[in-house]
């Protein structure tokens, strides 16, 4: 798997040709809207009202276009000014903010119904200067900090990233808890290379509606449903493949079906000297020496 | 796209502006207005989390006077308030402009409807 963070900044990766680019694709649209509805799912909002949402990372608002869908009033910060230039053109209708989520956030105590995030805490693990503000674990700890002000008690936030390593999860869970969250991480289709997703599910006091402070589960299985997980022409390309191979749809060049389907055909068409069917028609013929 | 609705939630977050640092007072604003559908349900919600002050004096600012100075009981809250309150929390977008924190003086940007929150180095707490 590729690892963009490891390229450039984000600001600075995600510039103008790339954030078209990112958005445009059907394959990114696809994931990006399953990991977007599995968050809302963790954050498990009570039905009946409408909420506040803080997405962080909101990019070119593939993410938002579903909380506008599902009704949410949403507020999304960037870093990257060519991805939420992108957002502008595609009309969400959420607020938007250039800023860098690990200097941290200015908004007052408790003003938020939960937060999510999709594929964008693995970007606060790179150190871009030496800088002591612009270390990992500093920048971490002003990003959770201020988010934990931000959110109401009780209320959750879910955010779905890429670690590389069991050490970064590791380094992120401990500086969240550290911050006063509770929680911890979930992981969808642990035992698939493609399918698997980290989601790091954090609780603010109780978590959020009715339910305890139990972790939610992890979706299992090898990954999900075909069609499901693939994108707009994955599912046309493997059902040409599953067709090709078990020959059942499609006659085999040269079997009987196959020959007598062609005679049919030129019987048709009016040709002459088409042999006629008998029981010798596509038969094998005896190994001779 | 600033609403006042998020407005009402910023404060200054730059290194060592802890105190009177909200609300982030708007300089050189161009408006929009832009209509929208209203959601009552929401509306209430939202209404015991906002900073009533603040947010009628930075309606006058912008040249909005239909709200009153003190926030009325959520009970005694009527359609035709709430109609006003939608208008000036999710209607009223400022689209170019600055922001600048009242203690510290720092200028946030606002280029077609985003304001920029960056901080350079020095100011990061």
């Amino acid at each position: 798997m590729s690892r963009p963070e490891l390229v450039a900044p984000p600001e600075i990766y995600y510039g103008d040709s790339e954030a078209k680019k990112y958005t445009s694709n059907s394959r990114n649209q696809q994931i990006q809207s399953q990991m977007t509805h599995r968050a809302l799912e963790l954050l498990n909002l009570p039905p009946d009202q409408p909420a506040f949402l803080l997405d962080i990372g909101c990019g070119s608002g593939l993410s938002g276009e579903i909380l506008d869908e599902e009704g949410y009033e949403w507020v999304g910060v960037d870093i990257a000014p060519s991805m939420l230039e992108v957002a502008l053109e595609r009309e969400v209708e959420g607020d938007l903010f250039l800023q860098d989520i690990g200097q941290g956030f200015g908004f007052r105590p408790g003003v938020f119904d939960g937060a999510i995030s999709i594929s964008v805490i693995q970007w606060l693990l790179n150190a871009e200067s030496s800088h002591p503000t612009s270390s990992p674990p500093h920048r971490l700890t002003r990003f959770f900090t201020t988010l934990h002000s931000a959110l109401r008690s009780p209320s959750r936030a879910v955010l779905q990233f890429y670690p590389s390593s069991d050490d970064q999860i590791e380094l992120i869970t401990s500086i969240a808890q550290k911050a006063g969250f509770g929680g911890g991480v979930v992981v969808d289709y642990p035992n698939s290379k493609k399918a698997r997703k980290v989601f790091l599910c954090l609780f603010v006091g109780g978590g959020g509606g009715a339910q305890s402070r139990e972790l939610p589960k992890g979706l299992d299985g090898e990954g999900i449903e075909e069609g499901e997980a693939a994108a707009r022409f994955e599912k046309r390309r493997e059902r040409e493949r599953k067709r090709d191979k078990s020959g059942k749809r499609k006659a085999v060049k040269g079997g009987k079906d196959w020959i007598l389907k062609k005679k049919e055909l030129y019987r048709q068409r009016g040709k002459e000297d088409v042999p006629r069917d008998s029981k010798f028609t596509g038969r094998k013929r005896r190994i001779t020496f | 796209m600033v609403r006042l609705i998020t407005h009402n939630l910023l404060a200054c977050h730059a290194k060592g502006c802890t105190t009177n640092n909200f609300p982030l007072v708007f300089k050189d604003v161009q408006l929009e207005i832009r209509e929208s559908e209203m959601n009552p349900e929401f509306l209430r919600n939202f209404y015991p989390k906002l900073e009533w002050d603040a947010l009628v004096k930075t309606a006058e600012q912008l040249g909005d006077t239909s709200l009153p100075k003190t926030q009325p009981p959520i009970e005694s809250v009527d359609e035709e308030f709430l109609k006003a309150l939608h208008h000036v929390l999710l209607e009223i977008h400022v689209e170019e402009g600055a922001m600048t924190c009242p203690n510290c003086e720092h200028r946030y940007g606002i280029v077609s409807g985003i304001p920029n929150m960056l901080l350079a180095e020095h100011e990061v707490a």
